[in-house]
């Protein structure tokens, strides 16, 4: 199937699944060895050692590129390390601006793992753009952003800050994890590097670990590709089947949780136990005009709260809640609660998430499948328990 | 799960007309009935338990679990952990008490006729039916001496009239393959109560979004859960869901026969549930939309939909169904077997493949797929004529959809 003229959720059931041609198999053999037989010695074949690639992995890849609007994807074993694929393309001298409001990992990567390189990074409010250019240097390669942001639901408007930075010869790199392409589609707003966790919204069902980077240019992608057979932290065929069986339902599954999102968000929004509610679909949020514009038709799955209450408040509505459960993650059918300070953001420094806005009574939900009532009552009864 | 919070039926997303209610949480019961909340290791998923035998800390332990009955793995074939989640949230989805799962569709029904069926024994079947299940009653039950009547379906006054003194089993589909025909559940599960005889509705179609055959006191919910159910079009699986007691005996039996399915298949099959709901309001959308359109296109001669108002079934599947499914059967107009395998062959989206129920769109022509080397007096008898299409919906956009048949329609 030829595929781009297709919607949105066609492609994403069709394009890389296509028919078997050796058994005409309706979902595609999983390839799980780990070498190819080679025509003769030297020549070239599709496939040769499966670190380089394998069937299975491209189909995932074909998907996501198509889905993301690039011209090619490379599937990584874990978010992280696509996260560190990319980061490959800086070398020591480099410098990197990337927001205030990002993943943990990320932020412990850049300000843990790399600095050590001689890479050194400064975090920036991506929502100014005075910030922005008070942190540019002459050296700085890349601009890293994530919209919304985690655990904050902050949103930068993506266009302005990839036009700002192609101006100073940076690449761009957004962190699409929490929008997923069926609602941000951050190539199209002129970014060159699409990240994803694919153990979120990609897969679904909290049972792969995954990590995809997306590309507009072949050139880019030629040399990603190299620095990844280099590193070889590949996606296996298994967790390469599995996101790819969770990609057929992934805009079933992404507006159905933002709808029930939106309304848990206004129920929580007026709630008595809650001080302050973060989501970009609530008229109040900064954010809220300019995610309407970027994201497609909702705004994400992801809930942040804060309690009235302290630390231990916080700790004790997390823990107390019995549909929603206490993980890190988000992303999948089940809904999941988490503090931020103990959880997701503890490999930040205390001082820094507190600059950061990251307060210790700070609940981040990930809104499952459920159904709204059983998930609102849930979270009633535990705000209860302040 | 222990902890399911509003397990009980709500009619909340009812249609108003349904003489029985839908859970308003099915999505809910989707994720996570069936499953411990706290798992082994804590992992927030169940882990695929794919040893062929369990071992016992020492003989004591053997003498309990024989004496006390508890459950807990022994053997594989006599049950697992990943088969006692899946049938769990199949019981619970489909508002029964048990359920029993199998290597395929066929293998559930094989397991039940099986154990519920003894030499002199009968079965009354309505007509419309899958042909492997029509050929395992008429060619090999027979030879255990079990006497199969076949009444045309929808017929229940026949039926009533094929029901002996040892007629022990009724069986039907709702809505049937390929001619989509809805049973009147009420009527069919009368029927049984009336002779004391049980019933058992094969809702593959169906699936429980959109029927519910126990609230209609129907003894057995026979599904083929590679379809909906597994819903990815890469699982074969089949279940059988009733009440413990008359499913204890059936459980046993697959014991021995062995007709079990594999951890890594139940994995999935678990695993396609959890977004049962979303899929299937997907599957209905695009049932009904793809139906109108081939209701009027001028090459269309007949289309066979219950969410169409032509469709005699209509009434009572608007009352006792919830949606339609994705499944349709089509008749091109002035067509003969090749014409109509021309407009199959130009499809673009759909794939010519056997099977339903999953992501991908599928279509087929019954002559060529299921009955080519039958013949044509029985093809009439069955109902199958040559220019009949029958296209699986898959969840695909429906524009596309429409568009695809449109172009395969033309050319």
């Amino acid at each position: 199937m030829s595929g781009e003229r297709h919607a949105f959720r066609t492609r994403a059931i069709h394009v890389g699944n296509e028919r078997d041609p050796a058994t005409g198999a309706i979902v595609p053999p999983i390839h799980v060895a780990s070498t190819f037989v080679l025509p003769g010695a030297g020549e070239p074949s599709e496939f040769d050692y499966s670190r380089t690639g394998t069937p299975t992995r491209q189909r995932l890849e074909t998907t996501v590129a198509s889905l993301e609007g690039g011209c090619g994807a490379l599937a990584y074993a874990s978010g992280m390390a696509a996260t560190h694929g990319a980061m490959l393309l800086l070398k020591h001298g480099d410098h990197v601006i990337a927001g205030t409001d990002i993943y943990g990992g990320t932020y412990r990567l850049l300000h843990k793992v790399l600095v050590s390189s001689g890479i050194s990074v400064t975090l920036a409010d991506t929502r100014s753009p005075e910030a922005l250019e008070a942190a540019r240097r002459p050296e700085t390669k890349l601009l890293w952003l994530e919209s919304p942001g985690n655990p904050l639901l902050s949103i930068t408007d993506l266009a302005p800050c990839v036009a700002w930075a192609h101006q100073h010869g940076m690449l761009v790199g957004v962190d699409n994890t929490f929008a997923s392409p069926v609602l941000t589609r951050p190539l199209e707003l002129g970014a060159d590097i699409v990240m994803h966790s694919a153990t979120k919204y990609l897969g679904g069902h909290s049972d792969a670990l995954g990590g995809i980077l997306v590309v507009r240019d072949p050139e880019l992608h030629r040399r990603l590709h190299y620095l990844q057979n280099a590193v070889g932290n590949v996606l296996g065929p298994w967790d390469s089947y599995l996101i790819q069986r969770g990609i057929k339902t992934l805009e079933l599954r992404v507006r159905e949780q933002c709808r029930t999102a939106q309304r848990l968000a206004e129920f929580l929004a007026s709630h008595p136990r809650i001080e302050r509610t973060l989501y970009p679909g609530l008229p109040q949020h900064p954010g809220h005009d300019i995610a309407t514009r970027q994201m497609d038709g909702g705004y994400g799955a992801m809930i942040s709260f804060e309690v009235a209450g302290d630390f231990a408040a916080a700790k004790r509505v997390v823990e107390g809640t019995e549909l929603f459960q206490l993980a890190v993650s988000l992303g999948a059918v089940e809904s999941l609660i988490e503090q931020p300070a103990s959880m997701s953001h503890a490999s930040y420094d205390r001082a820094d998430r507190l600059k950061h806005g990251i307060r210790d009574s700070l609940v981040r939900l990930s809104v499952g499948l459920e159904a709204f009532e059983d998930l609102r009552d849930d979270l009633d009864q535990a705000l209860r328990k302040i | 799960m222990t902890s399911a919070p509003s397990n009980g039926p709500s009619d909340s997303d009812s249609s108003g007309t349904a003489p029985c209610t839908f859970p308003g949480n099915l999505s809910t019961l989707a994720v996570h009935a069936g499953e411990d909340r706290q798992k082994p290791t804590h992992s927030l998923t169940d882990p695929i338990v794919c040893a062929s035998t369990y071992s016992f800390a020492n003989t004591q332990a053997v003498i309990d679990y024989i004496r006390n009955k508890e459950r807990r793995g022994e053997y594989g074939r006599y049950g697992s952990p990943n088969e006692w989640a899946v049938e769990k949230k199949l019981a619970a989805l489909e508002g029964g008490e048990e359920a029993i799962v199998y290597a395929s569709g066929m293998a559930a029904i094989v397991g039940l006729l099986m154990a519920k069926l003894s030499a002199g024994d009968e079965v009354v079947f309505f007509d419309e039916c899958y042909h492997r299940s029509r050929e395992f009653c008429t060619k090999h039950l027979s030879r255990y001496g079990v006497v199969t009547h076949q009444v045309r379906a929808c017929d229940y006054d026949a039926m009533e009239r094929a029901i002996g003194p040892k007629t022990k089993l009724l069986v039907s589909e709702s809505p049937t393959n390929p001619h989509l025909s809805v049973v009147d559940l009420e009527r069919f599960a009368g029927l049984g109560r009336k002779h004391g005889v049980d019933t058992l509705i094969d809702a593959t179609l169906a699936t429980p979004y959109n029927l519910r055959p126990l609230a209609f006191g129907v003894d057995y919910v026979l599904h083929s859960a590679t379809k909906y159910l597994g819903g990815h079009n890469d699982l074969l699986a089949g279940a059988i869901i009733g009440s413990a007691a008359k499913l204890q005996e059936v459980r046993k039996l697959r014991g021995i026969l062995g007709g079990i399915n594999s951890a890594h298949n139940l994995y999935l099959l678990e695993r396609g549930l959890k977004t049962f709901e979303l899929r299937m309001e997907r599957h209905n959308r695009n049932g009904q939309a793809v139906a109108e359109f081939l209701a009027n296109h001028p090459r269309v001669e007949k289309v066979l939909y219950p969410g169409l108002p032509t469709h005699p079934g209509h009434e009572l599947a608007k009352r006792q169904m919830r949606g339609f499914g994705g499944l349709i059967t089509f008749m091109v107009k002035d067509a003969d077997w090749r014409a109509t395998a021309d407009v199959v062959d130009r499809a673009r989206i759909a794939r010519i493949a056997p099977s339903l129920g999953g992501v991908e769109s599928l279509i087929e022509q019954p002559l060529v797929m299921s009955y080519f080397e039958v013949p044509v007096e029985d093809r009439k008898r069955f109902g199958i004529p040559d220019n009949m299409i029958r296209l699986a919906c898959g969840i695909e956009d429906t524009q596309d959809l429409i568009d695809d048949l449109a172009q395969a329609l033309q050319g």
